[in-house]
């Protein structure tokens, strides 16, 4: 006789091993050496978390009661599998492609990301499962009693029990659950933790029945004729109950919390599916296969009234079978231990991403920003919500003291979370669904289900009987199990008639009649066309990946040097012997990363793409790589607005720069030149004054000669200073004109008489008078300046024996022009451009001024609105004087 | 043979004025106006000092100088160098083409004398 002493030991002993495969799983995952793990048979077994409690033992009871109904809950499931295993696989697809974590963020992310869908379906789920997981603790600790009805001990309770069972599995799933913060949300522990579960109830269901069969009743034939004899064995269907119940099946299959989380979450490769569309329908006829036997044996050899829920446990025991009655045990802890932990989990990462972690961030503001803190917040939620969902069981299990049928608590929980199916469904083929219409289906479903099934079954006193009996407000059609005055339907039917039809229709009518925003469309497209938008359920797959070309265009976003680093490290990384490492999607996810810190995160991820060739790039990935380089090219723009200013401003310095050193040089020539020239004649002055001075015996004639070059050199500085004011004066622009109305003719005469007057000189002056017969308006002692000086350096530079200078006036399309022509040598070819500078001045030794002349009447000539310049072609010094003819006049003389 | 001293200057009347005071304390002075030859001149006349001024027409006193020392025989030449551009410039310039004494315009006539008279002593004491 097994005793509770021997349960408990065994109980601790299994779930030691537990903890080990699902430890050792772990650490085969973290060093890569997890192949089998990620094979298609794990998968396959994992999935059948579906099979409960529930199914290990409430089956036998099911068949018991109602007969082959039993076989729906193993109907849908396995329709789904192998008539929709292409919908699963976008499913997968979808979730792998978005990195979904739950049910509730899938809806959320597929309706624009709305957290408040997010919110209804964890809460819908909550409410939902709850009394599941509650069913689960009440298997459990009806085994135990069972146990204990055999070997009574004096401290057993059923109270201590289920809450050291609901402890022990919160930290399990805490344990395995909320390890680590995976960005995957997998969990490779727990899913071969659950394998293994699989393969024990299977193994464990098998036994009893091949006990039973072959043991019991002596055989297959004798089995079947039993089964004839029994009603059991009528074929009675109920064809509403047996749609429903199909119905809730598949719908529960693709919705429940614990089923999206192995199937989606924990899903490694969608190829797994290929495997598990025939493999778990095959898990489940197995499953399937002994219950109606145990239950018809059963019912035979228990006495009247056992509780056909734990036949398989109780038949075994029966016929002293105590190690077959353990594994059996052991069998059905497996199928609640399974499904409470998977369950847990799934609900407290709804719990904590949708409702906790907004809430935490929203309280945090601004301080949340460290990514470590949010890490340690987020394990922190997950596992306060694992307890709490855990005490929510437990609390439920006290409260409704375990007393209904268990198969029922699952076909209410069923009906709950099939609230999900028609966003679900309507989300991943159907573009026009929108948030509004989900959001609205999903609660009318919610409602009804909760009012036509869940209060009326279990709410016992939470709902009046006056309602139940009299309808909502004393409205008869609003009765909970006769909505619109439907009576006779079963209330399982009827609830799920009702709240499906309405849940549907509201959806469809909703996403109708309202608009999705951006964000949704987008989303939208990337679910319903999502084999369109990515290629494979990795994050890279490089079979196809070039390493050349992965260098090329890194080396262009991060320049030659650190590309080569890189890429050279990751090729030591990864053992290899040259400079490329092979493209590993290892080593593209951290191409990527780096990537991204230069071009930002989408941008990296489409590049990439492009050259893996595995993935095609998303509408969204465009989008935010538009995004991107909007921002980029906005920036760079403004960086180029800058620089071209910059240039400018350079550009100008430069200038500017040039023209200060030009000018400063200028200035210093300029100094240099005044300074010589007045130096010299000081030189003079003061050598020949200190000689008269100093020197006693001079004779009369040496004091005269030195006198007068002390006199004709004090008049030189006397010209070069007024030279130098007159210059000032022209230059600076300060000076006055003193225009008037006369005959050029007038002002050649005084010039000329005032140049040659006084002078030594030979020079013959020749004039046309008849030419000068023009009138003009200008100041006449400047321009009589410009001539003298002509005239004069004509005088003292014209070399030729019979020194002549010739006058000439034209009227030279609409200006007057005045040529100066000597018959010297002129002025040398080298030196012609630069006659007008200051301090200019052809030959020294006959130099009576500073060399000021000419650069004075080119500036006089300019203030004038005229001008000055050398003729060049003429052997002798030939200057042309001219003047506009705005400001002349003919005449007549 | 008395010391002979050549004065390469173009102004005529500053040329007159040196010539008389250094003819007064006993010197030959020879003079020279045009600087395009004046290196012909020195090598010709091989004077015992030389008296330079910067600006001359045809070639500068600095570009005379820099010549003359690329002669052997007239490395150590004193040259008096003159000028009336007075800028500090001008005076590192003809220190680097080796100068021997460096004067700005206008002079009085002793510094002129002692000058020559000290750099005739001083190449004469070697």
């Amino acid at each position: 006789m097994a005793t509770l002493n021997l349960m408990v030991l065994v109980c601790l002993a299994y779930v030691a091993l537990l903890f080990i495969v699902a430890f050792a799983a772990d650490r085969f995952a973290a060093t890569g050496r997890s192949t089998w793990l990620r094979s298609p048979l794990i998968y396959t077994l994992s999935l059948s978390i579906y099979c409960t409690a529930w199914t290990f033992y409430g089956a036998v009871g099911y068949a018991a009661r109602s007969g082959l109904e039993f076989v729906t809950i193993y109907l849908g499931p396995t329709l789904v599998m192998m008539g929709w295993w292409w919908g699963l696989r976008k499913l997968v697809r979808v979730g792998r492609s978005q990195r979904v974590t739950s049910v509730a963020d899938l809806i959320s992310s597929r309706y624009g990301k709305s957290n408040l869908l997010a919110i209804a379906v964890t809460v819908l789920a909550v409410i939902g499962i709850t009394p599941y997981i509650a069913l689960q603790l009440q298997s459990i600790t009806l085994s135990f009693s069972i146990f204990f009805e055999e070997a009574p001990v004096g401290s057993y309770s059923d109270a201590s029990v289920v809450f050291w069972v609901a402890v022990g599995l919160a930290v399990f799933a805490i344990l395995f659950g909320t390890r680590n913060l995976d960005a995957n949300e997998r969990h490779h522990g727990v899913v071969t933790a659950i394998a293994l579960e699989a393969v024990v109830k299977l193994v464990a269901l098998l036994a009893v029945g091949i006990f039973v069969v072959w043991g019991l009743s002596g055989g297959v034939a004798e089995t079947l004729a039993r089964i004839d004899a029994s009603p059991i064995g009528e074929w009675q269907v109920n064809g509403s109950r047996w749609a429903t119940i199909t119905f809730l099946a598949v719908a529960a299959f693709v919705c429940l919390p614990r089923m999206f989380q192995v199937m989606v979450v924990e899903n490694d490769d969608e190829r797994h599916l290929r495997t598990a569309a025939w493999a778990f329908p095959l898990y489940l006829l197995l499953i399937s296969l002994f219950v109606v036997p145990i239950a018809v044996v059963g019912l035979d050899v228990m006495p009247a009234g056992a509780n056909p829920d734990m036949f398989v446990l109780t038949v075994p025991l029966a016929q002293g079978k105590a190690a077959l009655a353990m594994l059996s045990f052991l069998g059905g802890f497996s199928s609640a231990t399974s499904m409470v932990i998977v369950a847990a989990m799934a609900l407290s990462t709804m719990v904590s991403n949708h409702v906790v972690m907004p809430i935490w961030l929203s309280a945090q503001g601004d301080r949340a920003s460290v990514s470590g803190d949010v890490r340690s917040v987020v394990l922190l939620a997950r596992r306060i919500s694992i307890g709490a969902i855990m005490a929510l069981g437990y609390f439920y299990f006290r409260l409704s003291g375990g007393g209904s049928a268990l198969a029922s608590i699952g076909l209410i929980s069923f009906a709950g979370i099939a609230q999900i199916l028609p966003a679900m469904i309507g989300g991943l083929f159907w573009r026009g669904a929108t948030r509004i219409g989900a959001l609205a289906g999903l609660t009318v479903g919610f409602a009804l289900w909760l009012y036509t099934l869940l209060l009326p079954q279990l709410g016992a006193g939470i709902l009046p009987q006056s309602v139940l009996e009299q309808g909502l407000f004393g409205f008869g059609w609003l009765r909970p199990e006769a909505l619109f005055g439907i009576e006779g339907l079963d209330p399982i039917v009827h609830s799920v008639m009702w709240s499906m039809l309405l849940n549907a229709g509201v959806f469809c009518l909703g996403s109708m009649l309202s608009f999705p925003s951006p964000l949704e469309r987008l989303q939208g497209a990337q679910f319903v066309d999502v084999f369109d938008h990515s290629a494979g359920p990795r994050g890279w797959t490089g079979s196809v990946a070039q390493s050349e070309d992965l260098m090329i265009m890194t080396q262009r976003i991060l320049g030659a040097r650190e590309a080569q680093v890189l890429f050279q490290r990751e090729a030591a990384l990864q053992g290899g012997r040259g400079h490329l490492p092979e493209p590993t999607p290892l080593f593209l996810e951290r191409l990527e990363r780096e990537l991204s810190g230069s071009v930002g995160a989408a941008a990296a991820h489409a590049m990439i793409g492009q050259i893996v060739g595995g993935s095609s790039v998303s509408v969204e990935d465009l989008l935010a790589v538009a995004d991107e380089s909007a921002q980029l090219m906005e920036y760079s723009s403004q960086l180029e607005a800058k620089s071209a200013e910059l240039a400018r401003t350079a550009r100008k310095l430069r200038e500017a720069n040039e023209k200060l050193t030009q000018i400063s040089l200028q200035k210093d020539a300029f100094l240099g030149q005044i300074s010589h020239e007045l130096r010299t004649p000081m030189t003079s002055i003061r050598a020949f004054s200190e000689i008269l001075r100093d020197e006693d015996n001079l004779t009369e004639g040496e004091k005269v000669r030195y006198a007068g070059i002390i006199h004709d050199e004090a008049l030189r500085l006397t010209r070069l200073l007024n030279d130098l004011l007159d210059l000032s004066v022209l230059e600076s622009g300060q000076v006055t004109l003193n225009m008037r109305t006369g005959l050029i003719s007038e002002v050649l005469d005084r010039a000329v008489s005032a140049a040659l007057a006084g002078a030594e000189g030979s020079l013959l002056v020749r004039r046309r008078q008849g030419t000068e017969a023009i009138r003009l308006t200008s100041d006449f002692d400047r321009l009589a300046q410009v001539f003298i000086n002509l005239i004069s350096n004509a005088q003292k530079y014209c070399n030729a024996p019979q020194p002549e200078l010739v006058i000439s006036v034209h009227d030279v399309g609409g200006q007057v022009v005045v040529d100066f022509i000597d018959n010297g040598g002129g002025v040398p070819v080298e030196v012609q451009s630069t006659v007008f500078e200051k301090f200019f001045r052809v030959n020294a030794e006959k130099a009576g001024g500073a060399g000021l002349g000419l650069a004075i009447s080119k500036e006089i000539m300019q203030r004038l609105g005229g001008d000055i310049v050398y003729l060049p072609g003429h052997t002798g010094g030939a200057f042309r004087v001219s003047l506009p003819l705005e400001e002349a006049q003919v005449g007549q003389g | 043979m008395g010391r002979q001293v050549l004065l390469i200057e173009d102004e005529a009347n500053i040329t007159e004025a040196i010539r008389f005071l250094l003819t007064r304390d006993g010197w030959q002075v020879d003079t020279h106006a045009d600087g395009s030859d004046a290196v012909e001149t020195v090598c010709r006349l091989s004077p015992d000092l030389v008296i330079l001024d910067v600006m001359l027409p045809g070639k500068s006193g600095m570009d005379i100088l820099r010549e003359l020392r690329e002669i052997d025989r007239l490395r150590d030449l004193p040259v008096l160098m003159l000028t009336a551009r007075g800028q500090s410039r001008d005076r590192d310039m003809a220190e680097r083409a080796g100068v021997s004494r460096f004067m700005t315009k206008p002079f009085s006539n002793t510094e002129v004398l002692d000058a020559v008279r000290d750099l005739y002593a001083q190449a004469n004491s070697r």
